[in-house]
């Protein structure tokens, strides 16, 4: 089953290429790990498939739709991008977990608080974690929390950006293992981006490399 | 009640009372004296000088005059709220001219036409100085309002693109900032309003008091005044507000913040003359403008 399609995709920066002649399919139960320098758009391949910023050329489909045809909301919320940036809204940490429960794209959704403490404790934290207030967590929790927001609300593939940049080794390895069992069951999906190749390695089924723009590209 | 006439000598004799601001500056070295002297003298001729075009627009009994002199005032109000905001965006002077002409407009209409009943309704002695004041007080609440939304999503973009890849609507995302710039532009309306009376004697009601209206009808007029410009300011803050939210959120529910930029960079900025030559400029450069696809 083919999930995520980016066909014939390109973005550039100004008049830079960044990439370009992009294609990658994703089915379920794949998980992979995008390979590329620092600097070569890999964020930007998956915001973008997210949705989240213009394609020059190409596009990307949910199951054979655009984000159009689906709907941009209803599609993000299939296609969910995680980012490291550690930007939270002010207020608990169950508050900002529940607040998408509200939104017409996880209409269908509820939140279940034990579902919530379940990956807390999973990912290698206390449960009173959900009184904390956002403002007041570390780097690595705002990553757990994250993370932990994006499963609640069940994406089919999740876009992971760097999400274990902040966790100290034991707890990245947990994170590891809840994507891996978490992608292991039903139609799902993960797209990961991540400095450590070991890590990469340990979450990838396959990695994919983002083509570098070829001279000519540059203008 | 009958009110003194203020004649000529009687101004200079005021005017010399700026003799105390000017031994002030030179006495303590605040090197205002200049200042001191060309405010005064500005003050006096443009107050002299509207005094004449009130005076004549008064005498032509055509509403033309008065809808152009409120025309000229929703422009020079949309000039300076569009400029107040620390950050703007492309066309922010176009919406501002919008959300305040439209509020205050609409405003001075119903209360001259609608509940104060004036015939005809253009009456100048009643729609001018009217539309002042509601033009004022929506020029101040737009321009606060609009300055808080742009910062929120200039401060908070992570946060807000975060949402947005969670599958809100952009005005899910946008529902926070769009609260608290509403709020912001709103409150200090009500706060004037709060301590009127106590606090401060309104300068309309003070000026009907020493023109020789009883206090009673003063304070009558003051009390409308200050119902429609709350009104005004706050239908001009929900325009100004919805205005800058579809500019800085595109149909894909995208956050489009690379279209914030520093206020006077936009038109509303600075004087007229140096944007119309900014734009002669502009438009010999390059043909396209930045950001505004």
């Amino acid at each position: 089953m083919q999930l995520l399609s980016v066909r014939d995709a390109g973005m550039r920066v100004g008049e830079r290429v960044l990439w370009a002649g992009v294609d990658l399919d994703v089915a379920a139960g794949e998980r992979v790990g995008i390979r590329g320098s620092s600097g070569s758009g890999k964020s930007m391949l998956l915001r973008a498939m997210a949705a989240l910023v213009p394609l020059d050329e190409g596009r990307v489909t949910y199951r054979g739709r655009t984000p159009d045809e689906l709907g941009v909301p209803a599609f993000r919320s299939c296609v969910m991008y995680v980012p490291q940036n550690p930007a939270l809204p002010p207020g608990t940490v169950e508050s900002l977990l529940r607040a998408p429960f509200a939104w017409a794209a996880h209409s269908g959704g509820r939140f279940v608080r034990d579902e919530a403490v379940e990956f807390l404790v999973s990912l290698g934290r206390a449960p009173d974690l959900l009184a904390a207030e956002a403002v007041s967590l570390s780097g690595g929790e705002v990553q757990t929390v994250l993370l932990v927001r994006a499963l609640l609300l069940a994406p089919s593939v999740l876009l992971l950006d760097e999400v274990t940049s902040a966790l100290d080794p034991e707890l990245a390895r947990r994170a590891e293992e809840l994507i891996l069992h978490w992608c292991g069951q039903g139609e799902r999906a993960v797209v990961w981006v991540g400095h450590d190749a070991e890590s990469r390695a340990r979450i990838a089924s396959r990695s994919w490399d983002l083509p570098v723009p070829s001279m000519a590209d540059h203008g | 009640m009958g009110s003194v006439h203020v004649d000529n000598v009687q101004l200079l004799l005021a005017a010399g009372l700026m003799v105390v601001s000017l031994v002030l500056s030179w006495r303590l070295r605040l090197g205002l004296g200049r200042d001191i002297l060309v405010a005064s003298v500005r003050m006096t001729v443009q107050l002299l000088l509207v005094g004449l075009v009130l005076a004549w627009v008064f005498s032509l009994n055509d509403p033309l005059p008065v809808v152009g002199i409120g025309l000229v005032m929703s422009v020079l109000a949309a000039q300076a709220a569009s400029q107040r905001p620390k950050r703007g965006y492309p066309r922010l002077f176009l919406d501002s001219l919008v959300s305040i002409l439209f509020s205050s407009f609409l405003l001075t209409g119903v209360l001259v036409g609608g509940i104060l009943d004036v015939r005809p309704w253009f009456l100048p002695q009643y729609a001018i100085p009217v539309l002042g004041m509601v033009l004022g007080n929506a020029l101040t609440g737009v321009s606060l309002a609009v300055d808080r939304f742009t910062s929120i999503l200039d401060r908070d973009r992570g946060v807000i693109e975060s949402l947005l890849a969670l599958g809100a609507t952009r005005r899910e995302a946008a529902q926070g900032p769009f609260r608290d710039a509403m709020r912001t532009g709103m409150i200090p309306t009500l706060n004037s309003m709060a301590v009127m009376g106590i606090v401060s004697l309104p300068g309309m009601m003070t000026g009907q008091i020493l023109g020789g209206a009883p206090p009673e009808t003063a304070v009558r007029y003051q009390i409308v005044i200050m119902f429609v410009i709350a009104a005004s300011t706050s239908l001009g803050c929900l325009i100004s507000v919805q205005l800058a939210f579809s500019r800085l959120f595109d149909s894909q529910h995208r956050l489009r913040a690379e279209r914030l930029a520093p206020a006077l960079e936009h038109a509303g900025g600075v004087s007229l003359r140096t944007r119309l030559r900014r734009a002669a400029g502009r438009r010999a450069r390059r043909p396209e403008r930045l950001g505004t696809r």
